[in-house]
């Protein structure tokens, strides 16, 4: 005689059916795990968790500056997660998105540099046009080995970060570097290639409406597009798209390269926008932070937006608690990767049930 | 006194009775057949006495003491190895490393003497192998006598064999009977899964037949007859219940198949100048134990999977080389053999209903919803799926999952349908529901082809029966002509003919 | 001209020690089927908190040691993610970098305040087994940590990859975890195992960065070395050895073309094209290995036993 007379006991199921009040819990639990874990941090520089909380989440939101300011440090963001989403929906792991970031940058500053004498109303888009293309080209190399010869595309993206860190050195320190200072930064923009501000004397510019319009094209592409629920067939169910009659490889690329190329977008928001000249420093990482918000955002065009700004606020959060309780501004992105782990951790426990067997 | 006595071994898998009550005994020094169809019980018995299951109730003994195995590591403390149908090796280590992997004292490992050891193992028990050799070089035949020689390494008293001759070449086979025979003769006893008679009546001392979970009897092999044995595999008490068979010889061939051939995931032949034809209004079931061919005949027939030679035909137009959107275009009507290869858990009901024919679906690229729910809608009453448009699919059942795939493919009126395993784990319910609707479209006029492993599927639904055996159809005969008999040597390769 | 070669040697050995040593802790993480893009982050905090401690109590050995148990215990976070709650390892990885690197950045300006200079420590000085032999005294005047990681550390990795059971388990847990499984070897013990002592090689890589070769500690001390690393990976064919050849060269084409900057020679190319080579290179390779790559087979599935 064996298992079936073991003790029923209370055990974790996996299942597919998890109760209703779990999903949306998670994000609550997450802030919850995330503010019990910090504070620790927040203790040793000598602040109080909950007075630091204060100054961290709700005060960046009572004053219109940095409001804006949330809005501005949400923008690349949000361009970065849109462009992730689209690759890692359909299964395409693309940790590239920082050279292509980079690649689009390039791009937005030779054509802002040589914008002088062209209206705005030409110099932008084209900007923004050519940024997608420079991504798109920096893409399709991984893109294409993985569809053409199964090589993982996660490794061939990261190398190809590295390659283009050195492509932006050779850049600046040699044909672009500027003739003025001499530093590794190359000459402004035209005045017309500008990314135009949205209120004056903020930094929120133009850049912000185009991640807006990105991340409303996401959506439309994801729910109302035939391409848009091929890609999500593919990255959900590859056998059966292909039972279906999908073209999965060519799907594959496709999403691919317009990850790449939206990616690319996020360079020239930031050279356009922000900067108004091209310098190494251009992401602190953008590339990488866009597969947390992916992750975090669900893969869904909103869940994203919404992510984004979420560590906008954190990021402006952070340096308002950094002046008023001279707590470090890096809680901020300690708080990111927290979120992030207990967020992911959790959202694996929302596939079990507890049941008594 | 046996080496191995299972008595009364019962297993249960959720509502499914594996075993009933079933009685095994091995003698010392034999070689010891279980023969049986696909379900039968042979592998879930042999999966209980290496461990890797645990019987729901029943007892066995090793050497007149009673037994309790856990895990292989007990079944192999217990003298007992087991050779699966898909080996447990690590392609890129040695044939050394293979074998010692989790069976050596040793902390530091030396090549040489490891080496040493195997290869001295290798000679001891008369099998040639180079313990050097990298496993991804080897052939097939060269893998399984690794495995065998992992399981001897083990001081194995009773060795398992599960369809060992599946994988191999002729010539192979003969080497493995050879050194099966030297082993027996060394003291080995063996368990040799099988549904080949010629193979089982060849080599072994005595054969237990399993059917439906049942032992229906272990005889000598000398005592008995291929004919014999193969009427216990397949004969049944329904047997003789067929449907009415009423074709029309005017009928046309819709679905005509020549030259067929194609190799398996593992680069060894499954399918070998197939030829078979469907006429309309006709329900062709392709019987065979699994394993013969049939899932790459289903795949290439799909569209998933391309022929390395050979024609499929549609009222004359060749498919071969098409991709799958086109095979549904031209009138093949397709469910896949595991339904969740057919449809995407994580999306709708809706979504998956039109992901075949997204065109009709698409409106500049910009998907139809009113026309999408509209068509799900229909679908959904029309064949009574139990589900809402906006469902998931992975919370539907089985049988639900399987109405919206039949649902999916039948709406389009097919000209040719084929359809592999189609109520495999179903309900009595859907079961019923399912064959009623292939009926239906056999009297609509189209040409179907049911491939099953279940034997009473195909007698009760099928007008002409194809048997398939090592990627051939080995005969082809009315269901009314059908005998336990014939089906039975037919199925184990004993008997080749053509209606 | 000779000088140059010498001393270009020597620095490679220098330059390579810390993207090594890291390196081989990703390879035993990879080997065993964990891709972990953590690796950045677990070698930045090493190299903090390495600094730290071995500023406020005056050890540079304590220093490095409680480097060594940070990454221990980053490994230990990486498989509690990834192969008990099977999370998709590029977030978790990505995630524990960022997370180590805000803690790093946190901790630091939290000590030392926001000072425009990092401070400095004694570092701890090279060693030279060789100090009169004329030519070689250059080259074998390196830190004890180099001699470690070099003469140590790799050989080994090596041994204990190819020549013990533990290894063995490594490489089968990497390649076909079912057979490993039904071997009775257990699978996520192998891979914590495997991924606390990776964490623990790239943590002491960052050290070295800050204890030795710095002797101090700044935002940009790592910057991408984690990356370079799991190139090298690559380019070594998962193979401690060839690995250790693909620091020495990605160490090398970088010392080399600080030299050849330092000189002030001019190229008809930039710089920066040498610093790309290894890295296309390794591109070029997967693309020639194609779908036949050595990956371990089992990279980036986590494994979940049936029934």
């Amino acid at each position: 005689m064996t298992e079936n007379t073991e003790e029923k006991r209370l055990r974790f199921v996996k299942t597919d059916n998890p109760p209703f009040w779990v999903k949306p819990l998670i994000p609550i639990l997450a802030l919850v795990g995330t503010f019990i874990l910090t504070s620790g941090l927040i203790m040793m520089a000598n602040a109080n968790p909950f007075e630091a909380y204060y100054y961290f989440l709700l005060a960046p939101l009572g004053n219109k500056v940095s409001i804006l300011e949330i809005l501005v440090k949400s923008t690349p963001l949000i361009i970065t997660g849109v462009a992730v989403t689209y690759a890692f929906s359909t299964g395409y792991y693309n940790i590239g998105a920082e050279g292509q970031l980079y690649a689009g940058a390039i791009a937005g500053t030779w054509i802002g540099m040589s914008a002088h004498g062209m209206p705005s109303f030409v110099a932008l888009p084209l900007m923004i046009l050519g940024g997608f293309a420079a991504g798109v080209a920096w893409a399709l190399i991984p893109a294409l080995l993985k569809v053409k010869l199964a090589v993982d595309e996660v490794v061939t993206t990261l190398l190809m970060n590295s390659i283009m860190a050195y492509i932006v050195s050779a850049i600046l320190n040699g044909p672009w570097r500027d003739p003025n200072s001499g530093w590794p930064q190359s000459p402004e923009i035209a005045p017309s290639a500008v990314f135009f501000k949205l209120v004056p004397r903020s930094r929120l510019n133009f850049g912000f409406l185009v991640a807006v319009a990105l991340v409303l094209i996401l959506w439309f592409v994801m729910n109302r597009s035939t391409f848009g629920l091929k890609m999500r067939a593919v990255g959900l169910g590859k056998p059966a798209a292909k039972f279906a009659g999908i073209k999965v490889n060519r799907t594959i690329l496709i999403a691919a390269l317009i990850s790449g190329g939206i990616a690319g977008i996020a360079g020239v928001a930031e050279v356009a926008g922000i900067h108004f000249h091209l310098i190494s420093e251009i992401s602190p990482g953008y590339g990488y932070t866009g597969v947390i918000i992916a992750t975090l955002g669900s893969l869904n065009a909103f869940g994203v937006g919404l992510a984004a700004v979420f560590f906008g606020l954190v990021d402006t959060g952070a340096q308002t608690l950094g002046r008023a309780l001279g707590v470090p501004v890096y809680l901020g992105e300690v708080t990111q990767a927290t979120m992030l782990l207990v967020a992911l951790g959790m959202l694996l426990l929302q596939r079990y049930r507890i049941r008594r067997m | 006194m046996f080496i191995v006595d299972m008595q009364k071994i019962t297993k249960i898998f959720g509502e499914l009775l594996a075993n009933d009550h079933v009685d095994f005994q091995l003698r010392k020094g034999e070689i010891h057949a279980l023969l049986g169809e696909n379900g039968a019980g042979k592998t879930t018995l042999m999966r209980i006495l290496y461990g890797l299951y645990q019987q729901t109730t029943g007892d066995v003994f090793i050497n007149g003491e009673k037994a309790i195995i856990h895990s292989p590591k007990d079944a192999i403390k217990y003298g007992i190895g087991m050779v699966t149908q898909h080996f447990a090796l690590v392609p890129p280590m040695t044939v050394a490393e293979n074998i010692v992997l989790g069976y050596t004292d040793n902390i530091i490992l030396d090549q040489d003497s490891i080496e040493q050891k195997v290869g001295a193992a290798a000679k001891q028990f008369g099998l040639e192998i180079n313990p050097k050799s990298i496993v991804r070089h080897l052939s097939v035949g060269q893998r399984q006598r690794v495995e065998i020689l992992k399981a001897l390494y083990r001081n194995a008293s009773v060795l398992i064999l599960d369809e060992p001759t599946a994988v191999l070449v002729p010539q192979e086979v003969d080497i493995l009977f050879e050194t099966l025979d030297r082993l027996r003769n060394d003291g080995l006893s063996v368990i040799f899964i099988s549904h080949k008679l010629d193979e089982v009546t060849k080599i072994t001392d005595r054969v237990t037949v399993l059917r439906d979970g049942k032992s229906i009897g272990t005889v000598n092999t000398c005592d008995i007859n291929t004919r014999q044995l193969a009427a216990m595999m397949v004969g049944r008490d329904t047997f003789g219940v067929t449907r009415q068979t009423d074709i029309n010889p005017e009928s046309k061939t819709i679905l005509e198949v020549e030259n067929l051939s194609v190799l398996d995931d593992k680069g060894l032949p499954a399918i070998n100048n197939l030829k078979l034809s469907i006429r309309e209004g006709e329900i062709l079931g392709i019987a065979g134990v699994g394993g013969n061919g049939q899932k790459e005949l289903a795949e290439i027939l799909c569209g998933v999977r391309i022929p390395t030679s050979g024609s499929i035909k549609i009222d004359g137009t060749n498919l071969v080389g098409k991709d799958p959107l086109e095979f549904s275009k031209l009138g093949m009507g397709r469910i896949p053999e595991d339904r969740h290869e057919g449809v995407v858990g994580d999306l709708t009901v809706y979504e998956n209903l039109s992901l075949e024919y997204l065109d009709e679906f698409t409106n500049k690229g910009v998907l139809d919803r009113k026309t999408i729910r509209n068509n799900a809608e229909n679908l959904i009453k029309k064949f009574q799926i139990k589900a809402k448009p906006t469902d998931k699919i992975k919370t539907l059942s089985g049988g639900n999952m399987q109405k919206v795939l039949l649902a999916r493919v039948l709406s389009r009126q097919p000209k040719v349908l084929i359809v592999p395993q189609p109520t495999r784990g179903l309900d009595v319910g859907a079961t019923e529901y399912v064959r009623e609707q292939l009926l239906e479209q056999r009297n609509r006029g189209a040409a179907v082809m049911l491939i099953s492993e279940d034997l009473d599927e195909i007698l009760c639904l099928s007008d002409r029966i194809a048997v398939m055996f090592e990627g051939e159809i080995v005969g082809t005969i009315n269901t009314q002509d059908a005998t336990p008999e014939k089906l039975g040597l037919m199925m184990s390769g004993a008997l080749r003919e053509v209606a | 001209m000779e000088v140059f070669i010498v001393n270009l040697i020597a620095a490679t050995f220098r330059v390579s020690t810390p993207i090594l040593l890291a390196a081989i802790g990703e390879t035993y993480s990879e080997r065993a089927g964990i891709l972990n893009l953590g690796i950045e982050g677990i070698m930045f905090f090493g190299a903090f908190i390495g600094f730290i401690v071995a500023d406020k109590s005056g050890s540079l050995w304590l220093g490095l040691l409680v480097a060594i148990l940070s990454g221990v215990i980053a490994g230990l976070l990486m498989s509690l993610l990834t192969v008990t709650l099977g999370v998709n390892q590029h977030v978790s990885g990505l995630g524990i970098t960022l997370l180590l690197t805000g803690l790093s950045l946190f901790g630091f300006r939290l000590v030392y305040g926001g000072r425009s200079t990092p401070p400095a420590i004694p570092s701890f000085q090279p060693v030279n087994p060789f100090p009169n032999v004329p030519f070689l005294n250059t080259i074998t005047q390196q830190y004890l940590l180099t001699y470690i990681t070099f003469l140590v550390i790799v050989p080994l990795a090596w041994f204990i990859m190819y020549r013990t059971r533990f290894g063995l388990h490594i490489r089968a847990v990497g390649e076909n975890p079912e057979s490993v499984d039904a071997a009775g070897i257990n699978v996520y013990l192998t891979r914590y195992i495997v991924l606390a002592i990776g964490g623990g090689l790239m943590a002491a890589g960052g050290a070295f960065l800050s204890l030795a070769q710095l002797g101090s500690f700044t935002h940009g001390i790592i910057s991408g070395r984690g990356w370079v690393a799991i190139a090298i990976v690559i380019f070594g064919n998962w193979s401690p050895v060839k690995v250790m050849w693909g620091a020495l060269i990605f160490g090398g084409t970088f010392a080399l073309q600080l030299r050849l900057q330092a000189m002030g020679l001019q190229l008809p190319i930039p710089y920066e094209t040498f610093l790309a080579l290894p890295y296309i290179v390794t591109i070029i390779a997967l693309v020639i290995a194609g779908r036949n790559a050595s990956y371990p087979a089992a990279l980036l599935k986590p494994y979940r036993r049936e029934g």
